[in-house]
């Protein structure tokens, strides 16, 4: 059984005069225990609000509507009531943020902000928390914690701010962490120490990994099993492994064509995705990707296509896929 | 912070220099002069140029506003033209009165409007939040005078709950070291004289209280939807700390930055403003007396009044500065 389970979740924002946004129509995907799973797509796709659906952290306000279910170790997150949400939060499920500056309290320092989640979920107090809180910075690699416990987030810099965050979230040892997109705001240098120490963590610890990205290329190298989100719903599911060997979604081979890689051989054009994200059919009328595929058939429009499962698990939604026999080049 | 607080209190000096000139002009310029006001229009030259050579007003300027300036470091402020006492004695007297009453509105507008604008972000759109939203409208927009005279109507006059008039009862004999009724019941351990003084301040205190509490519930509303929509605060509901620790430690500690400054700038005008209030419930401060000086040009008097507001205005904000750098780690000194 998997330590997470959403299916069909979605997230609705209605606001009086506005027309109403399907942030999240019905994304399904599962987390395994330890597993370090990526949700991938562009800006906008719904990436952020699943992962604020998951920890009860949407606005409270009428007009937000959460549906679908989310198991996680038996018990539904979307139906938890507020009192226990807050206390699986930051103990058993744990997030790290995009921005580590506007992410910490200015006027706080680092210390008491590692310190009070030890005190909240391990019921630490005092000396005790205090130094397992320098172990804890010490651990994410930040040098001279002592000293830094007294420090505010202004007196950091970036890379040692999101270590800063990192150490928070991991400071309850949780079964689950989410990291959305933790590593944008920050220089590229510092970006792959990040990830570094994110991988060393949840391989060091067991702990399950949900890492959100737009990067299909950070994706690439540390995470088990992807999930390629396209307006507000899964379009791609597979390992790793089986992913990088053929890609049978329209958009995912887009997407990796789009994004500069490393790894790439000189000469390799990037080909950025025709059209831009707002270009979206509404799930119910079709293929919400056929306005910009270049693979679009008649069949594309009409009624959703449906998940197309195969027997390695490898799940694709679309009713021209590129075939799995192709070499990678033609695809592109 | 030490260092800081001097450096602050040193700055005042050129501001109360150029204050002391700016009053002594003014009062120079004052049609009639000060003679006229003492003997009315019908002063003969003669009279006239006694009261003159008796004020000293017939000096060349500088030498007597060195003399001003002499008298105001040793805290002589001269005599009242108009009650022949020392302007010094009659403010010990009558000051503490309205820092009192001052002190009072400030509590009530600070203890009610911080948590009622809290609540009005944290239920934006609520009926509480639009209650206070339109009661902060109707709050500004009422003199003080007149709330202060149906408070007094209401809850003195029909229901009896609270006196009518006066800063305690004369029938309590209580005794006074620092006319500050309320401290002096405390310091001499006359409970009943000390909760009596403050039975007569809440009624004052309330009509007095009404401009700031609608001025603070307004910002502190502003200021934690501001901060409630800060990536910090996701953070530490992420965390998922208690209600309380959120409220405290992550949404008012920023949220009250703005709130700070407002309450300094509040302080120093409910001073000047406590005058109608006083005069509503016959409570006497600072306020009647400052009044009659007005209208009697006595300008010992008013030129003294004037330079206390402008000390207490400069230290409550000195108070604001030093409490804005002991929140906010970024503007603080060292
Ligand atoms: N509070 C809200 N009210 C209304 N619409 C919202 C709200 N929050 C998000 N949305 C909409 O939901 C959609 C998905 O947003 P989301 O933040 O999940 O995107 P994302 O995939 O995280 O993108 P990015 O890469 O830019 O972070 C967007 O169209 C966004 O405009
Ligand atoms: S279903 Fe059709 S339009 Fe959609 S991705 Fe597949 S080929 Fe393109
Ligand atoms: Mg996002």
């Amino acid at each position: 059984m998997p330590l997470l389970d959403v299916r069909d979740l979605s997230v609705t924002f209605a606001r009086r005069g506005q027309r109403t946004v399907h942030a999240v129509d019905g994304v399904s995907f599962s987390v395994d225990a330890g597993e370090v799973v990526g949700l991938v797509g562009e800006s906008g796709c719904g990436k952020s609000v699943t992962s604020l659906a998951l920890m009860g952290l949407l606005p409270r306000q009428r007009g937000v509507r959460v549906g679908g279910s989310a198991d996680f170790d038996g018990t539904d997150l979307l139906k938890l009531d507020p009192r226990s949400m807050r206390d699986v939060r930051g103990r058993d499920i744990a997030m790290i943020f995009q921005d580590p500056l506007s992410s910490l309290n200015p006027v706080v320092p680092i210390g008491i902000q590692v310190t009070e989640v030890l005190v909240r979920h391990r019921g630490m107090s005092g000396d005790a928390a205090r130094k397992e809180a320098a172990e804890l910075l010490d651990r994410v690699g930040i040098p001279d914690p002592t000293r830094r416990l007294k420090e505010y987030p202004h007196q950091l810099s970036g890379g040692m701010r999101q270590r800063a965050l990192i150490a928070m979230a991991v400071a309850c040892r949780p079964r689950l962490l989410i990291a959305d997109e933790p590593t944008t705001a920050l220089d590229v240098t510092i970006q792959a120490q990040i990830l570094e120490l994110l991988k060393e963590l949840v391989r060091d610890s067991g702990t399950a990994l949900i890492m959100i990205t737009h990067d299909l290329g950070v994706v690439a190298g540390m995470c088990d099993t992807i999930n390629v989100l396209y307006a507000g719903r899964v379009v791609e599911t597979a390992r790793r492994k089986e992913l990088f060997a053929g890609r049978r979604h329209p958009y995912t081979v887009g997407l990796l064509a789009s994004i500069p890689r490393l790894d790439a051989g000189r000469g390799e054009k990037l080909t950025p995705i025709r059209g831009s994200v707002r270009d979206v059919l509404p799930w119910t009328e079709g293929c919400a990707f056929a306005p910009r595929c270049d693979r679009r058939t008649e069949a594309c429009v009409g009624e959703p296509p449906a998940m197309t499962p195969t027997h390695t698990g490898h799940e694709f939604r679309c009713v021209n896929p590129f075939p799995l026999s192709q070499p990678e080049e033609a695809r592109v | 912070m030490f260092r800081f607080i001097v450096r602050r209190l040193l700055q005042l000096v050129p501001t109360l220099f150029g204050l002391s000139i700016l009053l002594f002009i003014w009062l120079h310029r004052l049609p009639g002069g000060p003679e006229t006001a003492l003997l009315g229009e019908r002063g003969t030259p003669e009279s006239r140029a006694q009261i003159r050579e008796s004020l000293g007003l017939d000096e060349p300027l500088p030498i007597q506003y060195g003399r001003f300036v002499k008298r105001l470091v040793q805290l002589d402020l001269g005599t009242s033209i108009s009650t022949k006492r020392e302007v010094t004695t009659e403010f010990l007297q009558r000051f503490p009165g309205t820092v009192e009453l001052t002190i009072t509105a400030m509590i009530i507008a600070i203890g009610v409007g911080i948590p009622l604008g809290y609540l009005a972000a944290r239920r934006r759109g609520s009926i509480l939040d639009q209650a206070s939203v339109g009661g902060s409208l109707l709050g500004t927009c009422i003199p003080i005078f007149f709330l202060a005279y149906v408070l007094k109507a209401i809850f003195a006059e029909n229901l009896g709950w609270f006196p009518t008039i006066g800063r305690q009862d004369a029938s309590i004999n209580a005794t006074h070291i620092t006319n500050f009724f309320v401290l002096d019941g405390l310091l001499t351990r006359e409970w009943d004289a000390a909760a009596d003084a403050i039975w007569h301040l809440v009624l004052p205190g309330i009509a007095l209280a009404s401009i700031p509490l609608a001025i603070i519930v307004r910002i502190t509303r502003a200021s934690v939807l501001e901060v409630l929509g800060e990536d910090f605060v996701r953070t530490a509901e992420a965390k998922g700390l208690t209600e309380r620790t959120v409220r405290r430690r992550h949404v008012l500690r920023n949220a009250m930055l703005p709130v700070a400054t407002s309450i300094g700038l509040l302080t120093g005008l409910l001073l000047s403003g406590a005058v109608l209030t006083e005069t509503v419930f016959a409570f006497s401060g600072i306020g009647a007396f400052i009044k009659d000086a007005i209208s009697n040009l006595d300008y010992p008097v008013l030129m003294g009044f004037i330079m206390i507001i402008a000390v207490v205005f400069a230290l409550v904000n000195l108070l604001v500065d030093v409490s804005y750098s002991l929140i906010d780690p970024r503007v603080r000194v060292r």
